[in-house]
């Protein structure tokens, strides 16, 4: 059996099973909703990175149908947590080191966002005063809205991502 | 220090306060007219106006102080690319307070956040016009009496009309205020007042097309011009612009006792023959808005009223 049949080992279906090896020192983003591995993979800037990642993408889950995954092989220290929490609140996020989990971070949406996303308003002075920090303020908990310090427009997800 | 850039930043205490002391104002102007002896307002007007520069540079000079500033952005540093926050910190050195029109929305709370006077938001694109604010929740209490139980119906142009989110927003903290918001679909009422604001703290209100129906239910008709310098596109302005008309006709199927205020300047929303019917009290308007202009002024400077 060659090597990559030996890692997608045949089902008793038939179908292959895929694996990714497991990390020494770095971090697991699970639950993430599916199809959304790719923009956070680009959110965080793990595309800059010179270690090891893996996103999975549509894996099976049993509490969400279908998930993404990305796993990192680097120190979790130079990543903000509350960026994380913003990027995808309900995901989870497992601190490995030593082949173990340590930690178990709770992701919360911050209170406030700086230089994270961009206001789309045209109107809004940032969009002339490029110097200016753009700051966003969590105005609803429940529904994750953050609005513009400036003009008060709200983020929309999809729209206004850097 | 206080600045104003969102009616917000005032409490309803506050404005219950500013608002007395417009009255005293009113009532006898000349104890006040040397308050503010000494004193300079720069007026940073980088987008035109007439009312608003004018009513803040005569409620200061009525206050026994002076007044410098510019009354559009070409006769100002901004061509040459200086930001509002340097700006600010330069007249900070001149003036002892400031009000600021901006065409960008939170160009104020840049000024604010960066100057060490205090600066009064005189209004910044589509936002915000807390002074405007005032003016009209003044207006009302004088004429009306009261800032509750009352049915307010705001026509026309309602994305865009700052001084109706403004309003909107001082007026949901007054008991039993309803609103009927009168517009075009196109020129609907933003989901920031809709969303988080009356349906965050179920305050009633309807949203409809027709003036002419609710017309007999309300307290106060607040109509607003269509703006043509908030569109993008000429075609949607010249579309809308008409799109409400309150002439003598629909002002019969009016109560006796209604209000019609409109933050000017009118254009064609109002016929001209409306203006002579005693309830329309735009003009009205204009006046209590320098005095509660001249009571903001010496609120934010800190000096003493108790004369």
């Amino acid at each position: 059996m060659s090597e990559k049949e030996k890692k997608n080992e045949q089902n008793k279906d038939g179908g292959y099973k895929l694996h990714v090896g497991k990390i020494e020192e770095g971090f697991v983003i699970d639950h993430i909703h599916a199809g959304r591995g790719m923009q956070i993979y680009h959110d965080l800037g793990l595309d800059k990175l010179d270690c090891c990642v893996a996103i999975i993408r549509n894996a099976f889950s049993v509490k969400m149908g279908k998930k993404d995954m990305i796993k990192v092989e680097c120190p979790i220290d130079q990543f903000d947590m509350d960026f994380f929490g913003f990027v995808d609140h309900t995901a989870t996020v497992d601190v490995i080191k030593d082949g173990e989990i340590i930690a178990k971070p709770k992701l919360e949406l911050p209170k406030q966002l700086k230089n994270v996303i961009h206001c789309h308003n045209p109107r809004c002075i940032t969009s002339t005063e490029q110097q200016l920090d753009q700051i966003f303020i969590l105005t609803d908990p429940v529904k994750g809205t953050y609005r513009c310090k400036y003009c008060e427009t709200a983020y929309k997800q999809d729209a206004d991502r850097k | 220090m206080k600045s104003v850039i969102s009616p917000l930043d005032l409490d309803v205490e506050e404005v219950n306060d500013l608002m007395d002391l417009g009255s005293r104002i009113m009532a006898d102007p000349k104890k006040y007219s040397h308050m503010c002896d000494g004193k300079i307002l720069a007026t940073l007007f980088y987008e035109p106006s007439t009312r608003t520069r004018l009513s803040f540079e005569a409620a200061m000079l009525r206050l026994g102080g002076k007044t410098m500033g510019f009354a559009s952005a070409d006769s100002s540093s901004a061509t040459k690319g200086e930001t509002v926050a340097d700006t600010i910190r330069v007249i900070s050195s001149f003036a002892d307070i400031c009000a600021m029109r901006h065409p960008k929305e939170g160009a104020p709370a840049v000024a604010a956040a960066n100057s060490t006077i205090p600066v009064i938001n005189a209004g910044d694109g589509g936002h915000q016009h807390p002074t405007q604010t005032l003016t009209d929740l003044f207006t009302i209490r004088s004429l009306k009496g009261r800032l509750d139980n009352l049915v307010v119906g705001f026509c026309g142009d309602l994305k865009f009309g700052r001084t109706v989110h403004s309003l909107i927003r001082a007026l949901v903290n007054y008991k039993n205020v309803r609103f009927i918001f009168i517009s075009p679909k196109e020129l609907m009422i933003p989901d920031y007042i809709r969303n988080d604001l009356l349906i965050e703290k179920g305050i009633p209100f309807e949203e409809v097309t027709q003036l002419e129906d609710i017309l007999p239910r309300l307290d106060i008709l607040y109509m607003t011009r269509v703006q043509r310098e908030r569109f993008f596109n000429e075609e949607d302005y010249v579309r809308l612009k008409d799109f409400y008309i309150l002439d003598k006709k629909k002002m019969e199927l009016a109560r006796e006792d209604m209000l019609v205020l409109h933050p000017l300047p009118r254009v064609n929303e109002i016929s001209v023959e409306v203006d002579k019917d005693p309830r329309a009290v735009y003009f009205k308007q204009v006046e209590y808005g320098m005095y509660i202009r001249m009571a903001l002024i010496l609120h934010l400077l800190e000096l003493d009223t108790g004369i």
